[in-house]
């Protein structure tokens, strides 16, 4: 079922038939594409020019909405158009809100995806740290827990540790793909797309099928920090192409928020200067929370967790911790590994196997590929 | 004119019985030799003929055809010279061919007469015992190793001459007594040399006494090998059987022939192909594995290995024996041994505090390590360089490897009694079955357990491997039951998943 008119599906096709010329044009990636993609048809098709102009006047004369729509239906994709009620009216403040949206998965009022209608965008690094993605799991976790919608674009690294928290959390997750919503991209990432597919939304600007570009990246950042009342910066580098989405929101004069990395940290290098420019520091999901609801919020009760996280979610920081489990947890924190945490908590090696392994199950620690623990985010 | 005489060539680390046949006739000077000889085979003409003509012997100026029976087997190596020589001298009548009944021969010959020492003298008495012969002749430097053989009479003979004197009754054969076992101090490291790693010596520990392969994690000078090389000091010395097993590889292998004190320690280096690991060859060798039979094979830096090497491990791990197939001939060497690898927890080596590497890039390096080697390995431990206090302070001395040994000990008399009548001798080679009827949890383990398998932490394969490891931690305590804490234990030596929540 869809809800697009026909000339905006028309657009939404033009501009996916146009991506390959549109790709020729904006020679350097991280140019925005936000001032061409705003041009009326006519004016797009000149500004492509070229092969690529004749191509998409014939296909403007050519198009058959009918068919078009079947291919929708074919594909399980929604269109919701610009003019629809279930248009998210957030993203209309972009200077170039996309014609239709498409969408796959469990809903197409994105507004009604979660018992909260709040989003926030978590966008990182590719190449983040075990810290950022501890960070950007636990985020997603505890936002996801409360009900928020969490947007991200599916990508390695920070934005599918952020989708996982989310899904994990029985939360409602939306990603924002570059390209079709049908087609999963990362493919590495496809068994998280289907997870998010049968809980969340999948969302593009792009018609199914549609593979993505190098400029459709920057162009989803957009429609991210569109959707998102406040966009994070996980992780990033500087440059990195995950602070324009943050440039994005800024323009929008939404709440750009950053969470502080080490200084020292060559991935952590953009999310710290965010910082220093005046974004809100974010360590905690609580921290979003408040942003978004004021002080103190605690979201509609327990959602529907899975059980582990459940228990987790039941026992606030450092409650039920002894002494000796805290001095465990600061070697640990400390870098000392397991001897340390002989040394330091006076146990044979033995009991200090069974007493981390404790503390895995309750959720204070994890452990890493090769069995390193690592303390989780969840209780500070 | 024709004589036989009964020799042992060897095959893999066994020896299957040759018959040399020689036969003198009149006709041109000739010496030829038949029955799938090597090059090495081939030459061994040249060694008999100047052997026995600088022994003051006659080599019969006929036409003498040898034939190494069965003649369907390749034969290589020097061994079969003696034998040759022998049966030259009693198809020419120069010695009693009656006297070589029930004698079998072997070693190699000097051109001036002198019998040098030969590998796999053990794995040729062995079969000659086998056999059913009652004497064997060897170079007297292989004598002390042959005579291990119980119940064969061993003949240790330095030169032809002193055979022929030997065959004529001219002269008896002094008696040869069989290796003993070095008596000098045990060159094996201590486990008390190691300061701190508390836990990767007890994961040392638990894989000694169960069996179990083990992994070490930790940056380069944390101190990896130095205590892998202490795993063969906490095993149980090895029984006179598994010594005999130990001795003969290792003879076969041209390494010594002296009676094994300690069980093998071999660490072949990452660049290894996976014939040298497992065996192979045209004619086919032990690999590391079939060295470190009944011992320990360590793999430094296990994931520079090549990945066919380390494919080629899998099945010998599983089943305790290699089998090679090349062209007509197919051997199996054994392979019981512990694993114990080591790798660092990331590319860049260095310590967790100045590592820079991404999430990315420590899962791509742990994706290096094969998935399904990993599968065999039972514990994985963190090794960190020692603290500065252990390193400088004067602690109190660490516990010796002969306590630790004590221990394992008893450990493994445990195991043995529990798994009597069942092919495995510790917990770590149980099979999925023995595991469920010997490894039962009661009371708050089980509970244990089933949070862990329903939080999604524990596959089924994770779910025996911490069974197993449970048993045998449960055994080093004296337990009859599994405890909630050896439960406890085992969950803490698990490998993590690649790719959960983080990466």
């Amino acid at each position: 079922m869809s809800d697009a008119c026909d000339l905006c599906l028309r657009r939404a096709y033009l501009i996916g038939r146009l991506a390959a010329s549109i790709a020729g044009l904006l020679d350097r990636p991280r140019r925005r594409a936000a001032g061409l993609l705003a041009l009326p048809e006519e004016d797009l098709i000149g500004a492509v020019g070229g092969e690529g102009a004749d191509e998409g006047r014939l296909f403007l004369d050519a198009f058959d909405p009918l068919a078009a729509r079947e291919l929708l239906t074919e594909a399980s994709v929604q269109a919701v158009c610009r003019h629809a009620a279930a248009y998210p009216e957030s993203l209309l403040a972009l200077g170039d809100p996309p014609a239709v949206l498409f969408m796959a998965g469990a809903c197409r009022d994105l507004a009604r995806l979660g018992p909260e209608p709040a989003a926030v965008a978590l966008v990182g690094t590719r190449n983040p740290s075990p810290y950022g993605l501890e960070m950007a799991y636990e985020l997603g976790r505890g936002l996801g827990a409360a009900g928020v919608t969490v947007i991200s674009g599916l990508a390695l690294g920070i934005d599918a540790a952020a989708h996982r928290g989310c899904v994990d959390a029985g939360g409602p997750a939306v990603a924002v793909l570059a390209g079709g919503p049908d087609v999963p991209y990362p493919r590495s990432n496809r068994r998280l797309y289907e997870r998010i597919r049968a809980g969340g939304v999948i969302v593009s600007e792009m018609p199914p099928g549609q593979r993505a570009y190098r400029w459709s990246f920057p162009a989803r950042n957009r429609i991210m920090a569109g959707l998102a009342s406040i966009t994070v910066v996980v992780e990033a580098a500087d440059p990195s192409g995950s602070l324009i989405t943050s440039v994005f929101a800024g323009d929008l004069g939404r709440t750009v928020a950053a969470v502080p990395g080490r200084v020292t940290s060559r991935c952590s290098a953009g999310s710290n200067r965010l910082l220093g420019d005046g974004a809100r520091m974010v360590t905690c999901a609580q921290d979003l929370l408040d942003e978004l609801y004021g002080v103190g919020w605690q979201g509609p009760g327990p959602a529907a967790l899975p059980p582990g996280v459940q228990a987790r979610a039941d026992r606030s920081g450092g409650e039920g911790l002894g002494p000796l489990e805290v001095r465990v947890l600061d070697a640990l924190e400390a870098g000392l590994g397991i001897d340390g945490v002989c040394a330091h908590s006076g146990l044979p090696a033995r009991e200090a196997r069974a007493l981390l392994s404790r503390l895995e199950a309750s959720g204070h620690l994890r452990r890493d590929g090769l069995g390193a623990y690592r303390r989780t985010a969840a209780f500070r | 004119m024709l004589a036989s005489v009964a020799t042992f060539g060897l095959e893999g680390v066994d020896a299957r019985e040759i018959t040399v046949e020689v036969d003198v006739r009149r006709g041109l000077p000739a010496f030829t030799i038949v029955g799938l000889p090597d090059v090495a085979v081939r030459e061994s003409r040249e060694r008999v003929r100047a052997a026995l003509l600088n022994s003051s012997l006659e080599f019969p100026l006929s036409r003498l055809t040898a034939n190494l029976a069965p003649a369907w087997v390749r034969k290589a190596g020097p061994g079969f010279d003696l034998a040759l020589a022998v049966c030259v001298l009693a198809a020419s009548g120069q010695v009693p061919s009656g006297r070589l009944e029930s004698t079998a021969v072997c070693g190699e010959l000097s051109l001036s007469g002198e019998v040098r020492p030969v590998r796999g003298a053990l794995a040729v008495a062995l079969a000659a015992r086998q056999a059913g012969y009652g004497r064997l002749i060897v170079p007297v430097d292989n004598a002390p190793e042959a005579a291990l053989a119980e119940g064969l009479e061993v003949l240790g003979l330095s030169s032809i001459g002193r055979i022929v004197d030997l065959l004529h009754d001219r002269r008896a054969a002094e008696p040869v007594h069989a290796s003993e076992a070095d008596e000098a101090p045990l060159a094996t490291p201590d486990l008390a040399d190691v300061r701190g790693q508390a836990d990767a010596k007890r994961a040392l520990e638990i894989a000694a006494a169960g069996g179990h392969n083990l992994l070490m994690v930790g940056p380069p000078g944390a101190g990896k090998t130095m205590i892998a090389r202490r795993m063969p000091g906490i095993l149980p010395p090895p029984a006179f059987e598994e010594a005999i097993e130990i001795t003969r590889i290792r003879s076969v292998a041209g390494l010594g022939g002296r009676l094994a004190r300690e069980r093998p320690f071999r660490a072949p280096h990452h660049t290894v192909s996976a014939q040298g690991l497992v065996g192979g060859g045209s004619h086919p060798r032990p690999g590391e594995i079939t060295l470190a039979h009944r011992g320990v094979l360590f793999l430094d830096e296990l994931a520079e290995f090549s990945r066919a090497a380390l494919e080629a491990l899998r099945q010998p791990l599983e089943d305790g024996f290699v089998a090679i197939t090349r062209g007509q001939r197919s051997l199996v060497f054994p392979s019981q041994t512990t694993l114990l690898a080591a790798c660092n927890p990331c590319s860049c080596g260095l310590v967790p505090a100045q590592c820079e590497c991404s999430a990315t890039e420590r899962a791509r390096y742990r994706r290096r390590l094969s998935g399904p080697l990993l599968d065999r390995i039972d514990l994985v431990c963190q090794v960190s360089p020692p603290l500065a206090l252990q390193l400088v302070g004067r602690e109190s001395p660490a516990e010796g490897s002969a306590e630790v040994r004590e221990r394992v000990v008893a450990a493994r008399q445990r195991q043995l009694r529990r798994l009597a009548g069942c092919p495995v001798l510790s917990n770590g080679g149980m099979d999925g079955r023995m595991t469920r009827r010997h490894a039962v949890l009661r009371g708050s383990a089980v509970q244990r357990m089933m949070d862990v398998v329903g939080s999604g932490g524990l596959t089924g394969r994770g779910h025996d491997r911490v069974l197993r490891l449970a048993r045998t931690i449960a055994d080093l305590a004296g337990r009859a039951e599994i405890h909630s804490d050896d439960l406890d234990e085992a969950l803490g030596y698990r490998l993590g998943t690649v790719g959960e929540a983080a990466a």
